[in-house]
């Protein structure tokens, strides 16, 4: 079985609290908070004001530049505020807040179940219909789908790899979207791999979603060219690099080189989805598949969210209250944020939210290094995450561009392996961000 | 005997021809260098504390030999008298600045501003910034994680265990702006340096709306206004829902700090103004 060559992690995937729970439908909330900035790039620049009536799939904000996106309102309803609001992390951000009144769609959105298998559009009509509808990534980067689809002239895409790897623990909604969406994921696949003109299409997943890859290959006999791959499981593999590295033992130079670099396109399941309900469905990005779970949370839950709802509803839903809820994570355990505002609202970025018992929150007292060199082994990128910690600890942020911080993909790795619990990742990422700043500035120049 | 001759004579040759190379070499590529940078040097402070917004002190030294107008250049740490020593060394006008000390704009103690989460990731502020508010909702207060004690080269600051903020020395502070840089949140700044480390200054850097202040912290600037309206020398300014008072146009009058009802303005070194009863009334 194949997976990526260097580095790697095995954490427990704890995806058994939440893998049999199927989706449901989450209630709407009363009022729902919009943030402006849910992708990488531009913040979108708003186009409602206080007072606007809003349907379901209006856009309340416009892509800010190149590298943005649309925003639709996910609720009917009345606009009440745009202004700042504090952001799951207690940073104030620009958001829309909407009232809510009933639930009515905008009336060119075909909401029935009914699957549209064929698109006749062309590449650009596909790329074009992608990015009024909002598609970011949602594996998690929220990188804009239509920027990523749009192949710079003299490039070629050779491999679609579609993502359907998840190997953060706890989280299994991708593994939902592909075991209960699994025709609209394929026609999702089949708009992508005409958007991009890809020759070879290859799903990979984990081989602890075994039924997950028996229900695609059962659903994709009479389709050429689609080809789903397992993989052994190893964190972070879902990462795209390292996918691209376990599926066609092609390695991405380090940036500014992309994937495409190396003629490979990647895009995560429920992207696919979202791409099928944008094209077939003219259905913007409004909801996505969100799980709730932790060891300790009685009722893992699956639950299709309305962006904008605050997390606390969704907690609520699981009865979080009762259980041990240390700390609250938006996203996996190895690379999600704790959240210290609970009422801010579901994001397109944000695949799960996990609640750590204490016993798995706090962080064991900081030993020295020892030199064991167990983070060089374990980083996915053949970094040295020990040296680039002292450089950063140090600020000696020439040296540290010199060994390739930018490459980091901040997976966590090397955190989650080192025995003297040195933080590592920590350090790294405030020294990455330094120095992806001074090369900026330097660029200007 | 002979091998013992043999060897002194070789060596010595070696070390003839060695001298001449060098002194051939030396006199190629000899540098011209100005003798005033050694003196100018040796005037200076030698901390290397980059204050001066130079490398280090001999690059300073360079810089105001060589520079006609020297006007833009000023050395923190010694201040006036060793600017002006300079500048009659060298035949030219020196900066003139006032002296200026570091001051923290945050009075968010432990008892004032309620820690909400806990944090318990690596000791920095710059990380713990990057990642949220810090353990209380003020996304603009002091971490109290030393990042500012860390670049202090004269000991000058301190993170005070009773109130979990960073504290200034104003004895030992020389004003090389080191930890205004360090800051993450920006809450230091360097303001004018009055006779015995007087002080008025708004003791907030919160620019977030007056109740989402307050709701954070109780010593908080909720942008209400009031000290700008008393003040007859202009020399407060409401931005972002935060007052700002402009150290070099105070007068140090402490009316202010009457009107302010947070009390986020803060006095050091002076007793506040007395309030006569009949006015109260």
């Amino acid at each position: 079985m194949k997976t990526f060559p260097i580095g790697g992690v095995h954490p427990h995937d704890c995806k058994e609290f939440s893998k049999d729970a199927s989706v449901e439908v989450m209630e709407l909330a009363d009022e729902v908070n919009i943030p402006l900035s849910q992708h990488i790039g531009a913040p979108a620049v708003v186009k409602v004001a206080n007072g606007d009536k809003v349907l379901v799939g209006d856009v309340i904000a416009e892509p800010g530049g190149f590298m943005s996106a649309f925003i639709h309102a996910p609720v009917s309803g009345t606009v009440t505020a745009v202004g700042e609001k504090v952001n799951a992390q207690g940073i104030p951000q620009m958001m829309v807040t909407i009232r809510r009144e009933g639930d009515d769609w905008r009336e060119d959105i075909d909401r029935s179940s009914e699957l549209v298998p064929t698109c006749q559009l062309d590449s650009k009509q596909i790329i074009e219909k992608i990015r009024q509808c909002g598609i970011v990534g949602l594996g998690g980067a929220t990188f804009p789908t239509h920027v990523k689809l749009s192949i710079p002239a003299g490039k070629r895409a050779e491999f679609l790899i579609i993502n359907g790897v998840e190997c953060e623990p706890y989280l299994t909604s991708d593994y939902r979207t592909m075991m209960e969406y699994t025709n609209e994921v394929i026609v999702g696949i089949k708009i992508l791999r005409q958007a991009v003109s890809a020759e070879h299409v290859l799903i990979g997943v984990e081989n602890n979603k075994r039924d997950a890859m028996e229900l695609l290959s059962k659903c994709l006999t009479q389709c050429d060219g689609i080809q789903v791959v397992p993989l052994k499981m190893k964190y972070p593999q879902g990462g795209e690099k390292q996918l691209i590295a376990a599926l066609t033992g092609r390695q991405v130079p380090p940036p500014p080189a992309l994937p495409i670099d190396v003629g490979a396109v990647v895009c995560n399941v429920s992207t696919a989805k979202a791409v099928y309900d944008a094209v077939q469905k003219n259905k913007p990005l409004v909801e996505r598949v969100v799980t709730v779970s932790g060891r300790d949370v009685k009722q893992a839950k699956n639950m299709l969210v309305r962006f904008g709802t605050p997390v606390s509803k969704l907690l609520a839903k699981c009865s979080v209250e009762q259980c041990d809820k240390q700390k609250v994570l938006l996203g996996g355990p190895m690379m999600g944020r704790a959240m210290s505002n609970l009422d801010a609202p579901v994001t397109k970025g944000c695949s799960g939210v996990v609640v750590l018992t204490s016993k798995e929150a706090s962080r064991c007292e900081q030993k020295d290094c020892i030199k064991c060199a167990k983070c060089v082994e374990a980083c996915p990128m053949g970094l040295e995450p020990f040296m680039l910690y002292k450089l950063s600890k140090r600020s000696n942020w020439d040296l540290a561009e010199q060994e390739d911080i930018v490459s980091c993909i901040e997976c966590g790795s090397c955190s989650f392996t080192c025995p003297g619990y040195l933080p590592l990742l920590d350090y790294i990422r405030l020294g990455k961000g330094r120095v992806m700043a001074n090369i900026k500035a330097r660029n200007r120049k | 005997m002979s091998i013992l001759i043999y060897t002194v004579l070789t060596l010595s040759l070696i070390g003839v021809v060695a001298a001449a190379v060098l002194y051939g070499v030396s006199k190629k590529f000899h540098v011209e260098e100005d003798e005033r940078i050694d003196s100018v040097a040796t005037m200076l402070p030698g901390a290397n504390c980059g204050g001066c917004g130079f490398a280090g002190c001999r690059a300073m030294a360079e810089a105001l030999v060589k520079e006609e107008d020297i006007s833009g250049l000023f050395c923190p740490v010694g201040g006036n008298a060793c600017m002006s020593a300079i500048a009659s060394l060298l035949g030219k006008t020196p900066a003139k600045k006032d002296p200026q000390v570091a001051t923290l704009k945050c009075g968010g103690t432990c008892d004032k501003r309620p820690k909400t989460t806990v944090y318990d990731g690596a000791h920095s502020c710059a990380i713990q910034a990057s990642l949220y508010t810090g353990e209380s909702t003020c996304p603009d207060g002091c971490i109290g994680e030393g990042d500012c004690v860390k670049v202090c080269q004269y000991g000058a600051l301190s993170i005070n265990p009773q109130t979990g903020l960073a504290q200034v020395d104003a004895e030992k502070c020389t004003a090389c702006g080191a930890c205004v840089k360090a800051c993450p949140r920006h809450v230091l700044e360097l303001r004018k340096r009055w006779p015995k480390n007087k002080a008025v200054y708004v003791g907030c850097s919160s620019r977030q709306k007056g109740p989402l202040t307050i709701r954070a912290c109780k010593a908080g600037c909720i942008g209400c206004g009031k000290c700008a309206k008393v003040c007859q020398f202009e020399a407060i300014t409401i931005e972002n829902n935060l007052a700002y008072i402009d150290s070099t146009k105070c007068r140090l009058c402490r009316k202010c700090y009457n009107e302010c009802p947070t009390k986020a303005i803060k006095l050091i070194g002076l007793e506040p103004l007395a309030v006569k009863t009949e006015e109260k009334q």
